[in-house]
């Protein structure tokens, strides 16, 4: 019976090429443009470490003065020096990392190299595991090295390229800022989208190429990337005025934690620790500390550009006005057809093999509009990409998105045909039969 | 023409009408936000920045085994190699000034803080305003192409020097004219005190530019966007910008002469292709995004109103094969040609009307909603009257065709079986 109804659908379609065309690209525009935008958000409110991110918490405390307080206000959404290096050594999560951005200046050994400035990321040894950071060669440095202020750098597969023509380059030395480096390890292709562990250095297509211990690049006075927030009348720096003073946030923390009850646990470290600092005068304000997994933090910070949200939700209003115009058209097209309808009716058909059929002619039209929305969706997408935005290189159509953009199309030509189709299918037999 | 027989014809074809009508609702309140958003987008590209930004370009560069900007020595040592580029720089023939600076509008990278005529204001508090600074020299104003409408300009004895994360007292400065309104709103500006940063130690205000944009081009910077403040001051880190003038149409010329007399000064630096920027890619980069959202809401629009202007077609077309005979009755009765086009002109333009006071409800409605979920301001009537206007235009446009044909059926028609 299917094969019968596609093959009246496909007759019936042909009989009217221009309505049909018009009701196919209806479909397909309004799919194209709805798709586009659907994977742009779809891939920018990605989740960069699938699996994992459940377990990355970002803890936040707040160690302001009590200048300008206000009840509900958010923490600082970076640590100072001084307490993230007190909540790494406290040890309370599995694993901790702190960590901020900075730009170092490599010196080849080749001539053929003029120096060039790269970007860094100084963090302690767990971030690697922590992050599930792939290796190409070696390893990164522990724990012990970090205390110890070794000159141990891990780098990123490009620099390998470009320094050692991507040999493995493990052991070897590494001029950096006037300082020898042993290369620990070479990464493999690693790129998280958004840059979720340091925000401030812009959400998107930011790679660092070098990765060295927080504590060496301190003591190196290495520059620092990414925002400070200070408070307070500080002036001078610590670590000798290199680095902001005891009043700025400019750190990133996190802690890995298996389990929601573990994550409770650490926050109740986090108010004890406050307490404890209250205690002694560093802290002024009553504990107030936050505990984000890493896509609360994403949220939170709101990654997602508002205008890729704003388009998203202008394309699915297009959608509409391109499914009540299928609609209106779809509804021409099914009475014009009443009295091949009526004589059906009269030979025996039932309204329920009326309605299969037409819903079967609006479901060819659906598939059609989604062949063509892809074809659409796919040149949407090549556009976004040459707008050449932060974003623009990570935008692709994966299967996810390809089978949503049919279940899309198909659902929405059903539900546009089946108001037309139930209209049409109500013909009394012998009235149509008598007014021809 | 009398109304009652279009609307007894249109109760008989309830579904058509609703879904024309719902369409051209949706249409009008999509595409009147859009076309707002266009707008705003636009206003936002084409404000001036202040700057005469042709033959302007800006050098960005770092050095490699500077000393530390954190000694005494070190910064006079900076400011040495700072010199010594400028002195470089302005030797060369196409370039007419240059002038070192923290960062230049639209470029994105922004030294903010407050101003107050009160000393030790705090930062948020009453009386006290935003500002973005811009640490340059004596040729500022040449360079940037400023206008100055009071007061003098920075001399070269003005001028300090300061290590990068240093405090130094900020005996002078030039503002805005619009910072100077928002400040002295009585009289001028010119040899009136303020005092930065919650800082005590007092700002003489010594001139007056007529419009300087921050180098924030995002929203945040939106409630200061005009209020800069120039400090004659040179930072000194192991980076420094300048920003240079040509002779006109030597940008060119002059932007390739830059390296290679750099490296010549002194050859560990940093100069890569992000170096040497004229200002229009400065501008063009800061935009890309608005104009990217201006393009695309601009095609929807149009996509929009074509797909509408083509349901309204095959609807009308629809109708007028259904009632091929009755018009033809109507023909052979007397009426004209024109009569008949009349008739789905006047029962498109009901329709339309019913659809465009819906319309107009739900584009309000939506700009209420965006407002809340979005950067948006509510949207002008005259937005909405054009959308209106549009609208209505269109469906007259798009009825036209099926309505000519509908008149051009032959009286004869009615003694034919339908």
């Amino acid at each position: 019976m299917i094969g019968y109804y596609l093959n009246l659908a496909l007759r019936s379609l042909k009989r009217n090429k221009v309505l049909t065309a018009l009701m196919v690209l209806a479909i397909a525009v309004g799919i194209g443009a709805s798709m586009t935008t659907l994977t742009v958000l779809h891939v920018l409110s990605g989740d960069p470490l699938p699996g994992k991110s459940g377990e990355l918490y970002y803890p936040q405390i707040d160690p302001q003065d009590a200048r300008g307080m206000m009840p509900g206000t958010m923490p600082p959404e970076q640590v100072t020096l001084i307490d993230g290096t007190n909540l790494l050594r406290a040890r309370q999560a599995d694993r901790q990392a702190l960590m901020a951005g900075g730009a170092v200046p490599i010196q080849p050994d080749a001539s053929a190299l003029d120096p060039f400035y790269v970007e860094a990321r100084y963090t302690t040894a767990d971030f690697f595991a922590m992050f599930d950071v792939p290796f190409l060669y070696g390893h990164g440095w522990t724990g012990i090295d970090d205390e110890a202020h070794v000159r141990d750098v891990v780098i990123a597969r490009e620099l390998n390229e470009k320094l050692f023509k991507g040999a493995d380059s493990v052991g070897r030395t590494l001029r950096i800022g006037g300082t020898m480096f042993r290369i620990a390890g070479v990464l493999d292709s690693w790129r998280p989208n958004p840059h979720f562990y340091d925000l401030t250095t812009g959400s998107y297509n930011y790679y660092e190429q070098a990765f060295l211990p927080l504590q060496t690049a301190l003591e190196l006075r290495f520059a620092k990337n990414g925002s400070n927030d200070c408070w307070g009348n500080g002036t001078g720096g610590v670590v000798g005025g290199a680095y902001p003073s005891a009043t700025c946030v400019w750190l990133q923390f996190w802690v890995e934690l298996d389990s929601p009850a573990r994550a409770a646990a650490y926050r109740q470290f986090l108010v004890r620790y406050s307490e404890e600092q209250k205690a002694l005068g560093r802290f002024q304000r009553a504990p107030n500390v936050q505990l984000r997994n890493l896509m609360q933090w994403l949220d939170h910070n709101g990654v997602v550009p508002s205008d890729v949200r704003l388009q998203a939700w202008l394309a699915f209003g297009f959608l509409l006005v391109c499914l009540v115009n299928t609609v209106g058209l779809m509804l021409a097209k099914f009475l014009r057809r009443s009295g091949e309808l009526g004589v059906r009716r009269a030979l025996g058909a039932s309204r329920r093999a009326l309605l299969a059929q037409l819903l079967i002619e609006s479901a060819v039209v659906g598939t059609a509009g989604g062949i063509g929305g892809l074809l659409l969706a796919f040149f949407g997408l090549w556009l976004v990409r040459h707008r050449s935005s932060d974003y623009a290189a990570l935008v692709h159509l994966d299967a996810a998105m390809l089978l949503v953009t049919f279940a899309l199309a198909i659902s929405a030509s059903l539900l546009a045909g089946l108001l037309p189709a139930w209209r049409a299918s109500k013909v009394a037999p012998a009235l149509q039969l008598k007014s021809n | 023409m009398k109304l009652h027989p279009i609307l007894a014809a249109l109760r008989k074809h309830k579904a058509g009408t609703v879904l024309i009508a719902l369409q051209i609702a949706l249409t009008l309140a999509i595409v009147c936000n859009a076309v707002f958003i266009i707008g705003q987008r636009i206003e936002r590209v084409n404000r001036p920045t202040g700057l005469d930004e042709s033959n302007l370009f800006l050098i960005s560069q770092q050095w490699v085994g500077a000393p530390s900007a954190d000694t005494p020595d070190g910064v006079e040592k900076l400011d040495a190699m700072q010199r010594e580029d400028l002195a470089a720089l302005r030797q060369l023939p196409d370039v007419v000034s240059v002038a070192p600076i923290n960062s230049i509008p639209l470029l994105n990278s922004s030294w903010t803080g407050s101003v107050s005529l009160k000393p030790g204001a705090q930062l948020g508090g009453k009386g006290n305003t935003r500002t973005a600074y811009y640490f340059t020299d004596e040729q500022a104003l040449s360079t940037l192409g400023l206008r100055l409408v009071a007061g003098r300009a920075f001399t070269a004895g003005d001028v300090q020097h300061q290590g990068f994360r240093d405090q130094r007292e900020r005996p002078i400065a030039i503002i805005t004219r619009q910072l100077a309104d928002k400040l002295f709103p009585q009289g001028s500006a010119v040899g009136k005190v303020m005092y930065t940063d919650g800082s005590s130690a007092p700002t003489t205000v010594v001139g007056v530019v007529e419009r300087l944009q921050i180098p924030a081009s995002g929203s945040w910077g939106n409630e200061f966007v005009w209020n800069s403040t120039l400090i004659p001051t040179r930072l000194d880190a192991n980076f420094a910008r300048y920003a240079v003038r040509t002779k006109p149409g030597r940008l060119d010329a002059a932007m390739r002469a830059v390296a290679p007399v750099l490296y010549k000064v002194n050859p560990l630096r940093v100069l890569d292709d992000d170096s040497v920027k004229p200002f229009d890619e400065i501008r063009a980069k800061a935009y890309r995004a608005d104009r990217g959202m201006a393009v695309l809401m601009g095609v929807v629009c149009l996509i929009l109103l074509c797909v509408t202007a083509a349901g309204i077609v095959g609807l009308t077309s629809f109708w007028v094969g259904q009632r091929h005979r009755q018009i033809g009755v109507r023909r052979a009765l007397g009426a004209r040609k024109a009569d008949i086009l009349h008739y789905f002109q006047i029962e498109n333009l009901l329709i339309a009307g019913a659809g465009v006071v819906i319309g107009v409800l739900l584009a309000v409605g939506l700009n209420l909603w965006l407002m809340t979920h979005y950067e948006m301001s509510r949207i002008p009537l005259p937005y909405v009257l054009t959308g209106v206007l549009a609208m209505l235009a269109m469906g007259q446009a798009a009825v036209f065709v099926p309505a000519r044909r509908a008149s051009n059926v032959p009286p004869v028609e009615a003694t034919r079986a339908a």
